[in-house]
């Protein structure tokens, strides 16, 4: 089995690459490419991002032919694609950060900035804090509920259809910490450093 | 509920860690692979390097010490020390670093600040504050506390907010070194002063040290030598913290 880490420059992903070769121990080849051909024959693809979300969109674009690749293997072809931090947030049809920013729109809703009411809750919301698993999912196979994760974000997408909502977490609000459609799979909060458990999110995406 | 982090840093000199953890069962003291290994083992919910290499032909080591770590840890890793610009940020995080903490760099060139959290993200960067009390104000030193600035620590915390930092590491250089615990008045005034995450640094010598910290505002403590030494494991810290109602991860 192929997994493809898309590597579209959007910052750092040295550790979404170093945490799936962990997991993956040889077994499963892990690619890091954003060679069109490589990402349609792949059986899974991961969608890392980090900075705004109108850099990584901008990033997308300015490879020749990657968002048509990532439609038809999300969208049209339905294999399994997992999206992180802004990777998960790209789903959206608009985001907010920066400018407005049209998303791949995969899942309708928007990408706007936390509620910070007034300074009471610092930004970026950094550190750990735990899920509330509200609707199961494959990605949290063995996985307790209220397990710590880590977060690094200022902006939550904030989906129209609450049914694709797998968990949240308590800051300011209920921030949407995970979806799942279909074969679409996202996390707002980064696997690759939330430590074992993370790594077990990262094998059950693997194994799906 | 979002949970206070404890962060131990690890000093490292030439690639090797110069005030390691003391344990029987340590292969090699010096590695600062093994020694974070340890730490992410034991609870730490993000691992700081520091680098302090004085010479410049020996600087890249720091690079190897990141990518092999990064194999290995899978917390945050924030690496800092000797960070001039932004090539030098992308090299660290290339390596593996998830942020790069700026000292000297952020204030002599505030614009690397702006230019690499416009390119890199603001999670990013940390910016490293080191202050030192000067009648009522606190005032920024650079390179490594020897050389003052003029510049009021306060007034420099909005403007890096502003630069676009995504975290403050505020250390006292009065405390530094004394065990006699953080400038609670300085992380107080930083952290109400600003919307992002301020990590406490310098002078931690007890557990309660710790929770005054976080009392203080401050999202994150950060601490050397009481963990160096074994004084205290990671995990020991956050049991004591919990018991004093402060919300950990365990």
């Amino acid at each position: 089995m192929n997994v493809t880490i898309v590597d579209y420059n959007s910052g750092n992903i040295s550790s979404v690459i170093n945490s799936f070769n962990k997991v993956a121990n040889d077994k499963v080849n892990i690619e890091v490419t954003s060679d069109l051909n490589k990402i349609k024959s792949s059986d899974k693809l991961v969608l890392p991002g980090q900075g705004s979300f109108k850099s990584c969109i901008d990033a997308l674009n300015d490879i020749s032919g990657l968002v048509d690749a990532l439609n038809d293997f999300a969208m049209i072809n339905k294999k399994p694609l997992l999206g992180v931090c802004v990777g998960l947030q790209m789903f959206a049809n608009v985001g907010y950060e920066e400018t407005e920013t049209k998303g791949l729109g995969w899942i309708s809703g928007q990408v706007s900035k936390i509620d910070n009411q007034n300074g009471k809750y610092k930004l970026p919301h950094i550190g750990w804090n735990q899920i509330n698993i509200v609707k199961n999912s494959k990605i949290y196979n063995d996985i307790e509920n209220n397990s710590h994760m880590y977060f690094v974000h200022s902006y939550e997408f904030v989906p129209i259809d609450k049914n694709v909502i797998t968990a949240t977490t308590d800051y300011s609000s209920n921030i949407v910490c995970s979806v799942e459609k279909e074969n679409i799979f996202g996390t707002q909060f980064h696997p690759e450093k939330s430590d074992k458990i993370g790594l077990k999110i990262i094998d059950n995406f693997i194994k799906l | 509920m979002l949970k206070n982090r404890i962060i131990p840093c690890l000093d490292v000199k030439n690639g090797r860690v110069v005030k390691g953890i003391n344990f029987v069962d340590l292969k090699d003291a010096g590695d600062p692979v093994e020694q974070a290994k340890i730490y992410s083992d034991g609870g730490a919910d993000e691992i700081c390097f520091l680098d302090i290499t004085a010479s410049n032909e020996n600087r890249d080591t720091i690079y190897d010490v990141v990518e092999k770590t990064s194999k290995k840890c899978f917390v945050p890793l924030t690496v800092g020390g000797g960070v001039r610009s932004v090539e030098d940020i992308n090299k660290l995080l290339n390596c593996g670093a998830d942020k790069v903490s700026i000292n000297t760099a952020a204030v002599q060139n505030p614009e690397v600040v702006l230019e690499s959290s416009k390119k890199f993200g603001s999670q990013c960067i940390v910016v490293a504050i080191d202050a030192k009390k000067n009648g009522e104000k606190w005032e920024v030193f650079t390179h490594g506390g020897r050389n003052s600035t003029g510049i009021n620590a306060l007034e420099f915390a909005s403007k890096m907010e502003k630069f676009g930092a995504g975290e403050l590491l505020v250390t006292s250089m009065d405390r530094d070194g004394t065990q006699s615990g953080y400038d609670i008045e300085l992380m107080q005034k930083i952290s109400s002063s600003i919307n992002i995450p301020v990590i406490a640094s310098g002078g931690v010598g007890n557990l309660n040290h710790l929770v005054d910290g976080i009392k203080s505002g401050a999202s994150a403590v950060l601490a050397a030598s009481i963990f160096h030494y074994g004084t205290y494991s990671v995990n020991e810290a956050k049991e004591y913290l919990a018991s004093k109602g402060i919300p950990v991860r365990i």
